[in-house]
């Protein structure tokens, strides 16, 4: 085994623990730079061995037997239920958890450096670095997880962190407001999570992966033949934990706190919800791909929300005007697109192309998407406004913005040589090779795509000039070199044959290109380009007119399709007036009514009786003889018979 | 022995003194003979122990003992009780039982 190779892992996760604690605790005495400085040098450290692992792991001494194995460096037992049921805490490399471990170090140092320009001479920059910390060692330990309850405790930790960075701007109203909605929706999806690893501990009597994901498929077979309301207990489960899933990575319909959460930092949307924690559901259906395997309804239930949440947020998208927004809900579409190919994948070499096509686009929308991210935080930091409609015309004021941000406007319309282009192509040809009618959807979504993303661009730095109160300037170098760094990686992670490194069985293969696919699928995606130029390029109001003549299909997308007023809704009507009503009058009336009732009685009772009690000494002494007579007379009573 | 007393008659004398004692301790109001009732009341207590140790077992001395044990803190008790009437004409202007009745409800 090579496991003791990888044992400088345990130092990501230390590293990371102890910033935290340095910069939570003492951060506010010490300068905010250096607190800043102490966070970022953390996470540079661990960039440095996640890179290491991953070529050590990739290319050096991954394969055994022709196969990347599954590694267990550091384990340690935590808590132990029973002989045979304990929860231990430990590190496993794999091809997903490496391959994530890169995601999270990057994305997380680029945006540790981001934010020294981006948060400068805010209030509360030593807690946004630790935070951020906290963040990031709470993504890493989901990542490394060998065990589902590690994951789970890791994910409610990411949880954590990311409600506390939502709510960074505690003064902001709607930022404590959509903090607080992000952590009720996502720790109710937990719950159906938490149901699911419970039962899935019932069933197999372990949490572990390796044992879980067992090729023998031995683990889960105590679960075969058995059903509840007609459906399989596996299904059951599978869909259960991916409930959880899609909680965490805003699948509909529990996609509603993502674009709320842009009240948090730019950078911090960036991070947590765009390239790292909202994936982090594609990577729990993905850890546990092998049993999905052996669950096709569950399958089935995944590919169809992962097409239909792509589909409707795209259409979303088109019409949000503000800039965080349109990214956010082109996130929701893209992990869409990702939750649709585990849902179309088979397992197994060719078969899980799917698989690789998720993990792939999983990664490089993780570089495109962070990189779309800071570069709308450069361009909001010029501007000071969210609103597309206060930018125009900025490629002139900051042409490295530009530039970065059309690198990744065009890597995720899916233009050659971009990354978005390739693994955008991987998800088609599975979606082809499962059902028609998905790759169609999604090679509809792709040019939805390429027109809200090109229109997006198109009004923020083309369109007409404007009169800018402050004169909009570049951005400072800590902010530049992030987009520059991504931009690269977005313009080459592309050519990565992921299909040799990551696979569902861990079997390398290698994937053909599909000339077929890619055709449709660039045309469409040049006349999504084409579209959003004609309408956004010049100065007109050619959008106007089309949104007003169109004006329900309009409204109903500006407004999201009003499924947080349904929410909202259901919540007053149904949940307010129909539950917790009724719950909370049998309490005030049955439950402390008969607390009161029987203070009542007890009251009223002693106010009889209390004159008794007079302070007469004399009224005592008559009840003491009485009582004495009375003894005697009991006495001799029965005495006498 | 006294001549012609018997058992009886002195028995009489102290169930008397001792529904006196309970009857004064009830009806006054004055502090100070109801201390003087519950004297009576150990007095009439007394009577008996020393008359029974006298009739039925006149080799043995516990009855007069005790009865001594009494008096001695009878005594005591009554040095006790004359404190705390002294106390309670301080504070109440008074020794009127009646008025003493500040632990009530």
């Amino acid at each position: 085994m090579h496991t003791e190779l990888y044992s400088n892992t345990v130092w990501i996760l230390i590293v990371l623990f102890f910033a935290f604690i340095i910069v939570g605790l003492f951060g506010n005495r010490l300068k905010p730079t250096l607190a800043g400085a102490i966070s970022t040098i953390a996470i540079l450290f661990t960039t440095v061995i996640s890179y290491t692992t991953a070529y050590l792991y990739f290319f050096q001494q991954g394969m055994i037997d022709g196969k990347f194995a599954m590694l267990i460096p550091f384990e340690h037992e935590w808590l132990r239920f029973s002989d045979t049921l304990a929860i231990h805490m430990g590190i496993m490399i794999d091809p997903i958890s490496v391959m994530m471990m890169v995601v999270v170090t990057t994305v997380s140092s680029m945006v540790h450096i981001y934010s020294f320009g981006y948060m400068k001479g805010e209030k509360g920059f030593e807690r946004y670095f630790a935070f951020l910390s906290l963040f990031s060692f709470s993504m890493l330990g989901l990542v490394l997880s060998t065990n589902l309850f590690q994951m789970y405790i890791f994910w409610e930790l990411v949880g954590a962190s990311s409600y506390l960075l939502i709510g960074f701007y505690y003064q902001k109203p709607s930022a404590v407001a959509a903090s607080k909605k992000a952590f009720i929706v996502t720790r109710f999806a937990d719950l159906g999570f938490l149901i699911g690893i419970l039962l899935l501990s019932y069933f197999t009597g372990t949490f572990d992966f390796a044992t879980l994901l067992d090729s023998s498929g031995s683990a889960v077979s105590s679960m075969t033949g058995l059903s509840f309301m007609g459906i399989s207990t596996i299904t059951w489960v599978m869909v259960l934990i991916f409930m959880g899933g899609a909680g965490k990575s805003a699948m509909f319909p529990l996609h509603i706190w993502l674009p709320d959460a842009m009240e948090g930092p730019t950078p911090v949307s960036a991070l947590i919800h765009a390239a790292t924690m909202v994936v982090a559901g594609v990577y729990l259906v993905a850890r546990l791909f092998g049993i999905y395997a052996g669950a096709p309804d569950a399958l089935a239930v995944i590919a169809f929300i992962g097409a239909f949440t792509s589909l409707f947020a795209a259409i979303i998208a088109v019409t949000q005007t503000d800039i965080k927004r349109v990214l956010a809900f082109s996130t929701i579409s893209q992990i869409g697109y990702m939750m649709l190919a585990l849902g179309v994948s088979g397992y197994g070499g060719e078969d899980g192309l799917g698989f690789t096509a998720s993990m792939f686009h999983l990664f490089t929308h993780a570089m495109f998407k962070a990189l779309l991210f800071l570069g709308a935080g450069s361009v909001i930091h010029a501007v000071h406004s969210n609103y597309m409609n206060d930018m125009g015309s900025l490629r002139k004021y900051m042409p490295i913005t530009h530039i970065t941000f059309l690198i990744a406007a065009l890597a995720i319309s899916g233009i050659p040589p971009f990354a978005g282009f390739f693994s955008k192509d991987e998800i088609l040809a599975a979606a082809w090779a499962n059902n028609p009618l998905y790759f169609w959807t999604e090679w509809f979504v792709a040019g939805l795509t390429a027109f809200y993303m090109f229109r997006l661009y198109f009004s923020v730095f083309w369109g007409e000039k404007r009169d800018y109160q402050h004169k909009p300037h570049e951005s400072p170098v800590s902010m530049l070199f992030p987009l520059v760094y991504l931009a690269v990686a977005s313009a080459v992670v592309g050519f990565i044959p992921f299909s040799e490194f990551v696979t569902s069985d861990g079997m390398p293969f290698h994937a053909h290109f599909h000339w077929n696919i890619a055709i449709p699928s660039i045309a469409i995606a040049v006349v999504g380009i084409a579209i959003a130029a004609w309408m956004y390029l010049k100065p007109g109001n050619v959008a106007n007119k089309l949104a007003t003549s169109m004006p329900a299909v309009y409204k109903l997308s500006l407004n999201k399709f009003y499924i947080d007023e349904i929410y909202l809704w259901i919540t007053h009507n149904i949940i307010f007036k129909g539950i917790a009503a009724p719950i909370a009058w049998f309490d005030k009336h049955i439950v402390d009514g008969s607390m009161d009732g029987i203070a009542w009685v007890t009251q009223r009772f002693s106010e009889k009786i209390k004159g008794t009690q007079s302070g007469q000494l004399q009224q005592y002494g008559y009840a003491m003889v009485l009582g004495a007579v009375a003894f005697v007379l009991l006495l001799l009573y029965w005495g006498a018979r | 022995m006294i001549e012609g007393i018997g058992v009886f008659d002195v028995l009489v004398v102290s169930t008397a003194m001792f529904f006196i004692g309970i009857y004064g301790f009830l009806v006054r109001k004055n502090l100070i003979t109801i201390l003087m009732s519950v004297e009576l009341v150990l007095n009439a207590v007394n009577i008996n122990f020393v008359v029974f140790n006298k009739y039925l077992y006149p080799d043995m001395l516990q009855g007069y003992m005790f009865s001594l044990f009494a008096i001695g803190i009878a005594a005591a008790e009554a040095a006790v009780a004359i404190a705390i009437i002294l106390n309670v004409f301080r504070r109440m202007k008074g020794i009127d039982v009646e008025h003493v009745d500040s632990m009530k409800y």
